[in-house]
């Protein structure tokens, strides 16, 4: 046996390969097949021979190891992943139009409108080649929020990568934000937030996180699913080539050389490469015929191809479906039935089409110069044939590709060094108290890679395209309009903080949590729904699982406090390099709506004439896992910092009231470098000076430094202050009034502490990144 | 009745939408106009919005020229009709030669997405009256692809002429060659520019409505066809 990969026959003539019909799987039933190299076990390999009563054929044997891979089934955490339904309450449900399962969640906004996000991982593909691995990381996103029937809206990406000064670093980043810009900006999206961070632990693990967010109006919601016996099937978008192949399942460095075995034919690296402009057109196309009404089902195609999007919508349709592979538009010759099935080539999408509206949805693709093509046909049966050249090459119950993979219950158990990690407080580490120390902080803090000005990634992204873009980048959250007539939008946030989760991880998720959910309200708009992509290491390490099941369980419990549903989500695994995995990183996205996007709250202060800076919320001694421990000291142990979930609540309540009534001028969310590094990003975002009084009866340093969580920093105009401090304390928000705004100043003064011009702090904050990535 | 002006989408457009928005702003019926079709409908005045016409596929613009639209757009250029090429239409309009120059990549080789003052230098174009003369305007420049250049005697000529419109203030963002964001033709009629007005139309979008004096300036070269006509 010499084959490594089903399409790779060990047949010298490329051009006739021996086809593995389901006729000659059954009359050799003992041929070896390379389930192992497909990443499949040998309880998997022969549970689909049980499941088919024979030996899969080659193309079989592709659809179920692709279709039963991680990426695809959630094999490890599907088990874990049920608790996020187990605490979906009826306050929760009743906001959700879709959910978990579908292509990305989608909730009611009001005014009849239907949002819909969610995040993906491109974590593998991006190290392996940054730019490409980004850029089809966009390009599957967007078709995601695009099969739910929605226009997609903007975009966003939590970043992570290694030591900001690390040599792969500058390899792979500057790559990774050039392959989302190139990919983005050629599409037409907004990109409107996203993350950069920075740790040893992703250094060989960066992770390269996608969001989209889609509008639709709320009747217009597409669900995959093939029903109606004689509706056809259309793929239409881009041609099928050898790219991508296998990406889900075996990312496998042996796909690079070539494959000598067969045939001499030389295969192409199994990241994919993108191609925005056919993407462009084609969601031109796809609305175009959402419009029209042309559409009873559709499907993108993403990790696993046709496997994929065939056997899912099978699964979720009444019927059956029959397949004519060798009508699937090529771009490669002699491609296999196998191969066909597996590739990842961009850019393609697959509906159900009604017979009599056949004409009308290829006139409309003809007018977008988007290729389409009749493959198949749903059946009355119950199973997804597919054939090649007449020959039945797959014969298969869907459900059992789609959905009944296997189920694993990886042990998990709480790592030993856990309870040293925790007991190694920052306590004990040097404080900085005198004023100078104290200003050297500050300035060291605002410099370091993870603290400063992302503007060199941001400002290669196009955030104003479509003309929609209310708040980007370096807001607390993105906001977008997505009725022009009413203002009514979204915000969209998403956070983690992968040092307060390795310290405790159902708290640290809870944080994440916490802090994207402040992220939205602070920009005035109310929580409404949560997403989220987690990203772990190997789960075959019982400390990682015990890991993402303590995340788990802490993101949900935290949503039912709030009473925000998680609509959707993605699982990451292996995330780490030999035995050492990333810190474990639950990226947390939240949703909230607006109104009126004309009440948003921007970040910079001095847009009014006489503001007061007022600090809502509690300061406290907590220093676990803080940046200040991190940049200073290279420090990480301890506790995170306590987390209060209906103090959270009420904090969003207090924003949101503030903002429609006008009495908030600007906000700005504490969370890493706290006080300290909100002053300062207010003070240069709004160009604009401040004099800040700390409370002379506690220690500045812990004021100006602490990460406690539930705090925002507000500007009051003074004629609202009155007011807006007598609503916090009237519903038991604390509060303290911490200094006033002074456009006259050019300076942010802490006074007793420390002065710092604001052209001092701007060379600070705006100068690491080009530093260390500008060639 | 409004004057009407022409919006063209091209495989690939993405600022029409905006190119639209800023003609509705500026109280003028906005019609679109597809690659495909060589009709102009009867419009006063042609926007070529920004984007990626055939994915920047060759070199920028180099395909979007030879759409049928293209052609009538030419024809109608050389007869006075007041043309405004942002950006992606910039660079078409270089292409379709009813521009001098070229646009390359920006010096330090990566998309530059900024709020960029701009300084007005001649406010009698057909797409610039609106504002005073040297006045400072701030509007949205988003490219990869906005470095100007020509050969030493067409910058010559442009400068010689006036028929430098536009030029970025506060520091060169894409290495174009005498800090030019934006020319016009020898008639005033045609204007093209890498920054993007229409995405300065209304401070909750934007970071300022500079850019609407751009679109409002078009209505003011209509008056006199519309009064002849």
């Amino acid at each position: 046996m010499l084959a490594t990969y089903p399409g790779a026959v060990a047949s010298p003539d490329v051009d006739s390969p021996v086809i593995d019909t389901t006729a000659r799987a059954g009359q050799t039933p003992d041929l070896p097949q390379p389930y192992l190299e497909l990443g499949l076990a040998d309880d998997e390999y022969q549970r689909i021979r049980d499941i088919l009563g024979r030996r899969p054929t080659e193309a079989e044997l592709a659809m179920y190891s692709v279709m039963w891979s991680e990426h695809c089934s959630y094999k490890s955490s599907k088990r874990h992943l049920a608790y996020f339904g187990k605490t979906t309450t009826a306050e929760m449900k009743a906001k959700m139009l879709a959910g978990i399962g579908e292509n990305a969640g989608v909730v009611d906004v009001g005014d009849g409108w239907a949002v819909t996000f969610k995040v993906e991982s491109h974590n593998h593909p991006s190290y392996v080649e940054p730019y490409q691995g980004a850029a089809t990381g966009v390009g599957g996103i967007v078709r995601d929020i695009l099969a739910m029937g929605a226009r997609p809206l903007a975009v966003a990406d939590p970043l992570r990568f290694g030591p900001a000064d690390a040599p792969d670093t500058r390899r792979v980043l500057p790559g990774v934000v050039a392959g989302i810009a190139g990919y983005g900006n050629c599409l037409g999206l907004p990109n409107i937030g996203g993350e950069v961070v920075f740790d040893e632990s992703y250094a060989g693990n960066p992770l390269v996180n996608a969001l989209c967010v889609g509008a639709m109006r709320k009747e217009d919601l597409h669900l995959a699913h093939a029903s109606g016996t004689g509706n056809k099937i259309i793929l239409f978008g881009a041609r099928t080539g050898l790219d991508g192949i296998g990406g889900v399942s075996v990312l496998a460095s042996d796909t690079f050389s070539g494959d000598e075995t067969s045939g001499g034919r030389k295969k192409l690296p199994s990241v994919q490469v993108g191609d925005p402009f056919t993407e462009k057109v084609l969601i031109e196309c796809c609305l175009e015929l959402f419009d029209k009404r042309l559409v009873v089902g559709i499907q993108d195609l993403g990790g696993a191809g046709l496997s994929c999007a065939t056997s899912e919508l099978a699964a979720a349709g009444d019927g059956g479906m029959r397949v004519e592979l060798d009508r699937v538009p090529l771009r490669a010759s002699g491609m296999t039935p196998a191969e066909i099935l597996s590739s990842e080539s961009q850019e393609r999408m697959c509906a159900v089409v009604a017979p009599s509206d056949v004409d009308e949805f290829m006139k409309v693709c003809a007018k977008w110069d988007v290729i389409a093509t009749e493959i198949g046909e749903v059946t009355d049966g119950d199973h997804l044939v597919i054939t090649w050249h007449g020959e039945t090459v797959v014969d298969v119950p869907p459900r059992t590709v789609a959905h009944q993979g296997p189920v694993y219950d990886r042990p998990f158990a709480r790592p030993a060094a856990q309870d040293a990690v925790q007991a190694d407080t920052p306590d004990a580490l040097p404080r900085p108290s005198t004023p100078d120390e104290l200003r050297d902080t500050l300035l060291r803090l605002v410099s370091s890679p993870n603290l400063a000005s992302k503007e060199w990634v941001t400002q290669q992204y196009d955030r104003y395209v479509r003309g929609n873009t209310v708040l980007a980048q370096p807001s607390d959250s993105g906001v977008i309009r997505i009725d022009e007539s009413t203002g009514r939008g979204v915000a969209v946030a998403t956070d983690c903080n992968s040092r307060f989760v390795y310290l405790d991880p159902y708290r640290g998720t809870q944080l994440a949590l916490a802090e994207a959910y402040r992220n939205v309200a602070t920009s005035g708009a109310m929580p409404l729904a949560v997403t989220n992509c987690l990203n772990f290491g190997s789960p075959k390490d019982p400390g990682v699982m015990w890991q993402f099941e303590r995340a788990v369980h802490g993101l949900a419990d935290g949503c039912a406090e709030l009473g925000v549903p998680v609509t959707g989500g993605n699982v990451s695994f292996y995330n780490q390099t030999g035995d050492t995995a990333i810190l474990p990183t639950p990226v947390v996205g939240v949703l909230g709506v607006l109104d009126d996007v004309r009440r948003r709250i921007p970040t910079g202060i001095g847009a009014e004439a006489g503001e007061t800076l007022l600090l809502l919320g509690e300061t406290r001694d907590e220093f676990g896992g803080s940046a200040w421990a991190h940049v200073i000291h290279g420090h990480l142990g301890g506790l995170p910092p306590e987390v209060d979930l209906a103090r959270e609540r009420l904090l969003a309540e207090i924003l949101v009231a503030g903002s429609r009534d006008g009495m908030i001028s600007a906000a700005h969310d504490l969370s890493d470098g706290g006080l300290a590094q909100a002053l300062v990003e207010m003070a240069l975002v709004g160009q604009c000076g401040a004099r800040v009084l700390l409370d002379p009866d506690a220690d500045p340093f812990v004021q100006l430094f602490s990460e406690s969580a539930g705090r925002v920093l507000v500007a009051v105009p003074r004629t609202e202050e009155l007011r807006f401090t007598e609503m916090c304390s009237a519903r038991g928000l604390p509060w303290r009034k911490t200094g006033v705004v002074d456009p006259d100043a050019n300076a942010l003064d802490i006074q007793d502490v420390a002065s710092f011009g604001l052209e001092e702090l701007h060379t600070a904050w705006e100068g690491t990144l080009p530093a260390l990535f500008e060639s | 009745m409004s004057p009407r002006i022409g919006v063209i989408t091209f495989p690939g457009t993405l600022d029409d939408v905006d190119a639209a928005r800023a003609v509705s702003y500026s109280d003028a019926e906005p019609v679109s106009l597809w690659h495909a079709d060589a009709d102009l409908k009867g419009v006063d005045a042609v926007i070529v919005p920004g984007g990626f016409s055939y994915g920047d596929y060759l070199r920028c613009g180099a395909i979007a020229r030879f759409a049928p639209v293209m052609g009538s757009v030419v024809e109608a250029a050389r007869g006075g009709l007041p043309v405004l090429g942002i950006c992606n239409g910039f660079q078409i309009l270089c292409e379709a030669g009813l521009l001098p120059g070229a646009l390359v990549r920006n010096e330090k080789l990566h998309f530059v997405c900024r709020d960029q003052w701009l300084r007005v230098e001649n406010n009698t174009t057909a797409w610039s009256t609106r504002y005073d003369a040297g006045a400072e305007v701030l509007i949205p420049l988003k490219s990869g692809e906005g470095g100007y250049v020509a050969d030493q005697a067409t910058l010559d000529a442009l400068e010689g002429e006036g028929r430098v419109v536009f030029r970025y203030v506060g520091g060169n963002p894409n290495g174009s060659r005498n800090d030019i964001a934006g020319i016009c033709s020898a008639d005033g009629r045609v204007v093209g520019l890498m920054p993007h007005p229409e995405h300065a139309i209304d401070a909750l979008t934007g970071p300022s409505d500079d850019g609407l004096g751009v679109f409002y300036s078009a209505l003011d070269a209509l008056k006199p066809l519309a009064t002849a006509g």
